[in-house]
C-alpha cells in the first residue's frame, strides 16, 4: 500500500530543511500519521494553508520507511483561521491537539478523531467558553482511551455515591473508607460540573460559576497529566479568559 | 565512521539546522580540500560572530553595536513600528524598499504546544516603546500561519490604546501563482482584502 488516502486533522507541524514541514495528523482510519509536506513553507506552495494546524483535510500520502510524504491535500474544514481570532480559544485548541497527539498512535480509534473534530468545530464557532470545551474534551478523550473517571460512585469499590474525596491516582471520587488520609474533598457544584462535562450536559456546564470552572479545570488538568505520565506544555499557557463567560459577567455587573 | 577529528567535525556540522549526516560529510571533505587561508577565514568568522554580534537594545534586531543601524538612522519614520517574528523578517521587508519606519523583533511567535507563551517574547519591550506616545501606527507583520495569526490577535488585544492605529499586513494570492491551486483560506482572504481598481 505505497499510496493511500484518508481524512485527517492536522495536530502540529515542525519545520524541516529549507522549505518543508513534518506534519503530524490524526486520521479517521490510519490513526496518527507523521508525514513530510515538501515545499509547504513557500508562498506559492500547492498546499497553501491546507496543512496548517486545526485544518481537516482529505490527504493522499505516499508510504515511506519512517515518514510518509503528502502528495495531495484538499480542505474539508478549516477551523484554524476562526480559532486564531480568539486568543483564549487558540490556547485551548493547542492544549486539545497536544492531548490528541499524546493519546493517539497508529491504531487510534475513529472516536478519538470524531471527538477532536467536534471540539475544534465548536471552538471555531465560538459556541461555548473555550475552557469548558477543553475540559470536556480532556475528560472524554481520556474516557475513550480507557481512563474514564468516576464522579459519582466510588472508583475503587463501586459503592454508590455521592462521594466527595477525589484521588487522581485511584480514578476519581472514592468512598471515605478507602480515601487516603488528607485527600481533598470537592464541593457539590464542582462534582456536578465535572459530571456534566464528561457527559456533554452543556446546559448544566454553562450555568456553572467561574470559580467552580476554575476548580474543575484544575482537577481535570491533574487527572489528565497523571494519566499521560508527562505534563502538557500547552495547559500552562491556556488563557485565563478561556473559562470566562461574558454573559455571566454582564449579568453580575 | 571516520577517525578522530574528521568524525568530530562531521558530528558538529550535523548538529546545524538542515544539515543531515551526508551533507555534514560533504562539507567536512570540502573543508579538507579547500585552501587553508579560506578555512582560517571561516574559522575566524565563526569565532567572532558570537563575540561581536548582539541584539539591538531597542528593537531586538541583530547588530554589532548596542543599537542597530535602522534604530540609529534619523531618516527613519519613528511614528511607525513594524512588528516581526525574527530578524530574518526585517531583511525580507527591507528588500521591498516600501517601508521607512522602525522595527520590533518579537523573537518568535506564541506557540503553547512548544511551550512558548507571551512572556517568552519581547512584547513587554514593545509596550514600553509605545508608552511615550510617539508611535502612531503599529504594523503587525507576523507570519501568515496559525501561530503568527494568534500572536497578531494577542498583540491587537494588548495594543488597544487611544491614538494608536494597529494594522496587519494584507494576505492573499501570491504573485506568480495559479488561482486554481489557491486553498480556500488564502482565496477567502484575497476576497476579503480586495480593492477598487483605479
Amino acid at each position: 500500500m505505497p499510496l493511500y488516502r484518508d481524512e485527517a486533522v492536522v495536530l502540529r507541524t515542525h519545520k524541516l530543511g529549507e522549505a518543508d514541514r513534518i506534519v503530524t495528523m490524526l486520521s479517521r482510519r490510519h490513526g496518527k500519521i507523521r508525514a513530510v509536506a515538501k515545499g509547504v513553507r513557500r508562498t506559492a506552495s500547492k498546499f497553501g494553508a491546507r496543512l496548517e494546524p486545526f485544518m481537516v483535510a482529505d490527504v493522499q500520502l505516499y508510504e515511506g520507511r519512517s515518514l510518509d510524504t503528502v502528495t495531495q491535500a484538499e480542505s474539508l474544514a478549516s477551523y484554524g483561521a476562526e480559532i486564531a481570532t480568539d486568543y483564549a480559544g487558540y490556547t485551548a485548541a493547542c492544549a486539545i491537539v497536544e492531548t490528541a497527539d499524546r493519546l493517539s498512535d497508529a491504531d487510534s480509534s475513529v472516536q478519538q478523531y470524531l471527538l477532536l473534530v467536534g471540539a475544534l468545530r465548536s471552538l471555531s464557532r465560538h459556541e461555548r467558553p473555550p475552557g469548558l470545551i477543553l475540559d470536556s474534551y480532556l475528560l472524554r478523550a481520556l474516557s475513550i482511551a480507557g481512563w474514564a473517571p468516576s464522579f459519582v460512585d466510588c472508583a475503587v469499590t463501586g459503592a454508590p455515591g455521592p462521594h466527595r474525596a477525589f484521588v487522581v491516582q485511584l480514578g476519581g471520587v472514592v468512598a471515605d473508607e478507602v480515601a487516603p488520609p488528607g485527600t481533598p474533598r470537592l464541593d457539590e457544584q464542582t462534582l456536578t460540573l465535572l459530571g456534566a462535562l464528561l457527559t456533554g450536559d452543556w446546559v448544566t456546564a454553562e450555568a456553572s460559576a467561574e470559580g467552580t470552572r476554575a476548580q474543575a479545570g484544575g482537577v481535570i488538568a491533574a487527572y489528565t497529566q497523571y494519566h499521560l505520565e508527562r505534563g502538557l506544555r500547552s495547559l500552562q499557557h491556556v488563557d485565563p479568559a478561556a473559562r470566562h463567560d461574558p454573559a455571566q459577567s454582564e449579568s453580575g455587573a | 565512521m571516520y577517525e578522530g577529528i574528521v568524525q568530530e567535525l562531521i558530528d558538529e556540522l550535523g548538529r546545524l539546522p538542515g544539515i543531515g549526516p551526508k551533507s555534514a560529510q560533504r562539507i567536512a571533505f570540502h573543508i579538507l580540500q579547500t585552501e587553508s587561508v579560506d578555512v582560517s577565514r571561516l574559522a575566524e568568522l565563526l569565532t567572532q560572530i558570537k563575540e561581536r554580534v548582539r541584539f539591538c537594545e531597542i528593537c531586538g534586531n541583530v547588530s554589532e553595536e548596542d543599537t542597530c543601524t535602522i534604530c540609529r538612522d534619523p531618516r527613519r519614520n519613528a511614528q511607525t513600528i513594524c512588528v516581526v517574528e525574527e530578524a530574518k523578517d526585517v531583511v525580507a521587508i527591507e528588500r521591498t524598499r516600501e517601508f521607512r519606519g522602525l522595527y520590533h523583533v518579537l523573537g518568535g511567535a506564541i506557540s503553547p504546544i512548544d511551550g512558548i507563551g507571551p512572556d517568552d517574547l519581547r512584547i513587554k519591550q514593545l509596550l514600553q516603546r509605545l508608552a511615550d506616545g510617539t508611535v502612531t501606527e503599529v504594523i503587525i507583520a507576523t507570519d501568515p500561519n496559525l501561530e503568527g495569526e494568534a500572536t497578531a490577535t494577542y498583540l491587537t488585544r494588548m495594543l488597544q490604546q487611544p491614538g494608536l492605529r494597529v494594522t496587519r499586513l494584507a494576505s492573499g494570492l501570491p504573485v506568480g501563482g495559479d488561482l486554481e491551486y489557491a486553498d480556500e483560506v488564502t482565496l477567502g482572504r484575497a476576497f476579503e482584502g480586495r480593492r477598487v481598481v483605479e
